[in-house]
Parts: C-alpha cells; sequence; structure tokens
C-alpha cells in the first residue's frame, strides 16, 4: 500500500510535482501514463527514495519515509537505462545484489529460465545487449519476491519475445497478489497488463481511475484514443509545454565522455 | 551494517582489479621508482623525485577517477540506491571501494623497488612519509572527485573543467601566487599569513612535510621555508601532519552530505 499526500518536488525553479494526492491500494496493477517531463519518473523515484519530496509524505506499507531505506526490502524497481559495471559478469552481478540486500533469492532460478539468460551468466555485462541488460533487471528486480514491484518502461529495449515473456511475468506478479506499477508510453501494452490507471499532466494528477471507467467515460475504445483526447482536452498552449521541459540534460554528454 | 560496506568494497576491488588499469598504474609507479633508484643517484634523491611526480599527479589522477566513476556509474549507483541500504552505508562503500585500490596500487607499485634496493631499510623513515602521503593524498582527492561529480553530476562538462581548474590551482599555480603576493606585500609581516595559506592546500602540506623530513629548504619554496623557520622540523611536521588529516576529514565529509542529501 503506498500512500502519498500533497507531495511537491521542484527541480531548481521548476515544479514538477505539484501537490499529488494518490492512494495505491496492495495488489493493484496501475499504469502511470502521461507526456514526457509530466513528473511520471520523479513520482517513481521519490517513492524509492532517490528523490527527497519538497513537502508531503509518502508511507511505503504504513512506513512513514523519513530517509530511512529499511522499507525497500518490500520493493522490487527496474529502471528504465539498464547501465551496470563493465567488468561484473551476471551472476556476480546477482550475488552482489544478495548480498547487498542481505537476502536470499526466490525466483532466481526461476526467472533466468524464465527470460532465457543461462548463456548469459558468465558473460561480462558490457558484452550483453541492450535487451538482455533489461533482462538481467527485470531479474534483479523481481527475484526477492518483494510485495511491490515498480517498472519504468519495462518493454522499451525488448524484442517481441523477451516482451511477451516479462508480460506473462508480470501477469503472474499480479495473480499472485503484488501491487505493479508500470510507467509506459505504449498503452496497448498497459491495457493488457495494468487494470488502473494514472495519468499526469503537468505534475499533478489529471485521472485516477480504473481503466475500463476511464474507457466509458472518454467513449473510447482504446486506451490510447482515450489518453490522447485527455490530453487534447486541455488548452494546446499547456500541454506543448508539459512536453518540453526537463531531462534534456540526460543524454547529451553521456556518450562523448565515457571512455 | 559493516559487512555492508565490506560486501560493496570487495565488489568494487574485484571490478576494478579485472579492469586492469589500476594495476596499469601501480606498474607505472614501479617503473618510475625502480628507474628513478637505478640513474638517480642515491636513495634520499630518488626519494625526493618520487614524491615530485607524486605530489604533482596523484591529485589529478585521483579526482579524475573520483569524478570519473560517480559519471559512469551512474545508472549502478541509481539501482543501488533502491536497494534495503542506507546511503551512508553505500557512500563509504563506494569510497573506499575505488579510493583504496587506487592507493594500495600507488603504495605497493612504489614500495616494491624502494625494497629491492634497500632504501626501505636504509631510509625507512622517510620512505613511510613519501608513501603515506601519496596514500592520504590519493584518498583526499578521490573524495574530492567524488563532492564534484556529485555537485555537477548532470553537468559533466562543468565536473571536469572544476577538476581541471582546482588542480592546475592546487598543483601548480598555488606556490607561485603565494609568492607574488609576498612580492606585492613584501614590507609586511607576511610569516603567519602565509602559513595560514600554505595549510589551504593538501598538496602543499604533503610538499612541505616530504621538505621538512628530507631537511632541504633550498628546494621548498616559499611557504616550505616559512613554516620550517618557523616551526622547525619535527613540530612543522607534526603541525602539517595534523591539518592532512583535516583535509582528508573535510572532503570525505562533505561528500557523504552532498551524497545523503542528493536527489538522484
Amino acid at each position: 500500500m503506498i500512500e502519498i499526500k500533497e507531495l511537491k518536488k521542484s527541480f531548481g525553479d521548476l515544479p514538477v510535482l505539484k501537490g499529488m494526492n494518490l492512494t495505491i491500494p496492495s495488489g493493484q496493477a496501475t499504469g502511470i501514463v502521461g507526456p514526457n517531463g509530466a513528473g511520471k519518473t520523479t513520482l517513481i523515484k521519490t517513492i524509492l527514495g532517490l528523490v527527497k519530496p519538497d513537502s508531503g509524505s509518502i508511507c511505503v506499507n504504513e512506513t512513514l519515509l523519513n530517509g530511512n531505506w529499511n522499507y525497500r526490502k518490500d520493493i522490487g524497481y527496474m529502471p528504465q537505462v539498464a547501465r551496470y559495471p563493465e567488468n561484473m559478469r551476471v551472476n556476480e552481478l546477482f550475488s552482489f545484489i544478495k548480498g547487498l540486500r542481505n537476502q536470499e533469492p526466490v525466483f532466481e532460478k526461476e526467472l533466468i529460465e524464465q527470460f532465457a539468460l543461462e548463456s548469459e551468466l558468465n558473460k561480462p555485462l558490457r558484452t550483453l545487449s541492450g535487451g538482455n541488460r533489461q533482462k538481467v533487471g527485470a531479474t534483479l528486480s523481481m527475484m526477492f519476491n518483494p510485495d511491490i514491484l515498480f517498472f519504468d518502461e519495462p518493454t522499451a529495449g525488448l524484442d517481441p519475445r523477451s516482451s511477451h515473456k516479462f508480460k506473462e511475468r508480470v501477469k503472474e506478479e499480479k495473480a499472485n497478489g503484488k501491487t505493479v506499477i508500470i510507467t509506459s508510453h505504449i498503452m496497448s501494452e498497459l491495457e493488457q497488463l495494468v487494470d488502473h490507471v494514472i495519468f499526469i499532466l503537468d505534475g499533478n494528477i489529471r485521472y485516477y481511475g480504473t481503466m475500463k471507467a476511464l474507457l466509458e467515460e472518454s467513449r473510447e475504445d482504446r486506451l490510447e484514443a482515450a489518453i490522447a483526447r485527455m490530453m487534447g482536452d486541455d488548452s494546446p498552449a499547456e500541454s506543448a509545454a508539459a512536453d518540453k521541459p526537463v531531462q534534456n540534460y540526460s543524454n547529451t554528454a553521456t556518450e562523448i565522455l565515457t571512455f | 551494517m559493516k559487512s555492508q560496506t565490506l560486501h560493496i568494497l570487495s565488489n568494487e576491488w574485484k571490478t576494478l582489479l579485472r579492469g586492469k588499469w589500476v594495476i596499469g598504474y601501480g606498474l607505472i609507479f614501479l617503473m618510475l621508482t625502480d628507474s628513478l633508484l637505478r640513474f638517480g643517484g642515491g636513495g634520499a634523491e630518488a626519494l625526493l623525485s618520487l614524491s615530485n611526480v607524486m605530489l604533482l599527479f596523484i591529485p589529478l589522477v585521483g579526482m579524475i577517477y573520483g569524478i570519473l566513476y560517480i559519471y559512469q556509474s551512474r545508472e549502478f549507483v541509481e539501482l543501488l540506491l533502491t536497494q534495503p541500504i542506507d546511503r551512508k552505508v553505500l557512500y563509504w562503500g563506494l569510497f573506499l571501494g575505488i579510493s583504496t585500490p587506487l592507493m594500495t596500487a600507488f603504495i605497493i607499485g612504489s614500495m616494491l623497488p624502494l625494497g629491492w634496493h634497500g632504501i626501505l631499510i636504509l631510509d625507512g623513515g622517510a620512505s613511510a612519509m613519501v608513501l603515506g602521503l601519496g596514500g592520504i593524498l590519493t584518498l583526499i582527492f578521490v573524495s574530492l572527485g567524488f563532492v564534484l561529480g556529485l555537485k555537477f553530476y548532470d553537468d559533466r562538462i562543468k565536473g571536469f573543467g572544476f577538476t581541471i581548474v582546482i588542480w592546475l590551482f592546487m598543483a601548480i599555480l598555488y606556490d607561485g601566487l603565494v609568492l607574488m603576493l609576498i612580492f606585492t606585500f613584501g614590507q609586511y609581516p607576511l610569516e603567519r599569513f602565509v602559513i595560514a595559506v600554505s595549510m589551504l592546500n593538501p598538496i602543499d602540506l604533503a610538499r612541505i612535510m616530504v621538505m621538512l623530513e628530507f631537511d632541504i629548504s633550498a628546494l621548498m619554496g616559499y611557504t616550505g621555508a616559512v613554516f620550517s623557520r618557523f616551526f622547525g622540523s619535527n613540530l612543522g611536521i607534526f603541525t602539517a601532519g595534523g591539518m592532512l588529516a583535516i583535509w582528508l576529514a573535510v572532503p570525505t565529509w562533505l561528500g557523504l552530505r552532498v551524497f545523503k542529501q542528493k536527489d538522484f
């Protein structure tokens, strides 16, 4: 269960989260959608403790977040970009994280098998393809059997087969009563995986409810159309502004300066 | 908690050793020390030359290395931060995990030739001082690199720019600037001021300690000479050593503070 109250965060002069209120009950599969820079990743990062809020409160499984870390043992997170130390081998990475979490993995073998990673286990991570690295990230997020799972654009780099397998796995986790939270730009994917949708626009929650209600309300039969319509409802100037800010720094210098 | 720090530390050691260039770094110091001892005359001269090279390069390598680690491991560090682990533990694990291999590479690389040429026994105290100072400078400047990397997390150009400027300033320009100040304000009693100023630069402090140990004020640069006259050898080494310890504590503490409060 995640409870967020009046959450505010700005980076410099730029407000990213503008007083969000949100409750995600246990066992719910939720998709977070919204234009680039709307605050999706910041919201997730705040819940994970990567970003410290300016004001407001977050409770994860009844633990109030105030710089504590133990609550994260119940959380699995698969980041958008999977980059690991180049010389580390896949199984070394796994055993490193195991030691760090001080937890025994529950689904390690199962996930390795499911994502067909056996042949990659002894390879250094730099030699892995982007898709395989994503799969490593997915394995890491789920192998300790946490209650809450965060996937940040999980299938962006996966081929159709892996993507399918990943989705099957997420459905299993869902069936096992896990809280699953996914951000994605691929609406068809969310249609398959989640039943609640949070639509974030410009640092505020524009819509939060079941997918079904959203579709009925907007009188569309596809999520993509419903979301597009909602984005279109707001004044064009506002949605244009929402498309622009933040994250323009992250990629520019990355490649130039890596040796 | 301690075991987790060690866990991170040992993991960094493993990946670094496999990266091989830390070993290369040690080998450079090995070859340098060996050739200095072979061709550069006696032990004291060789140690002095070694310390000159060390005072110039360890700060640069340490800082670049620290900042590069932050930039290169960004996604990995963020992944580690989402694990159930205290930020403090993670900071110490990462910082010690990358600074101690570098420190060890320098110390072992330079110590071996000193050993087989017999200098370690002949000039034990001086050797230990040079090696120890190199180690401490490594820690100081890796942590400065860490601080810069965390401060300019998204602006790498700025981060590297500051690194180079700080290095140029501390390693090369500093003594010259002090000398210029002294020429300009030569009529005033400046001793205390010069001592205070020399304490603000860890490289200067290390240089002063080396010079006091070898007792060669002619090579000391201005700050060293004043230091020696003001404190005398032993007290001078002691004071400079104490200041260096503060220099070690401040950036590491600053790095920890920034790391704990940062939005990743």
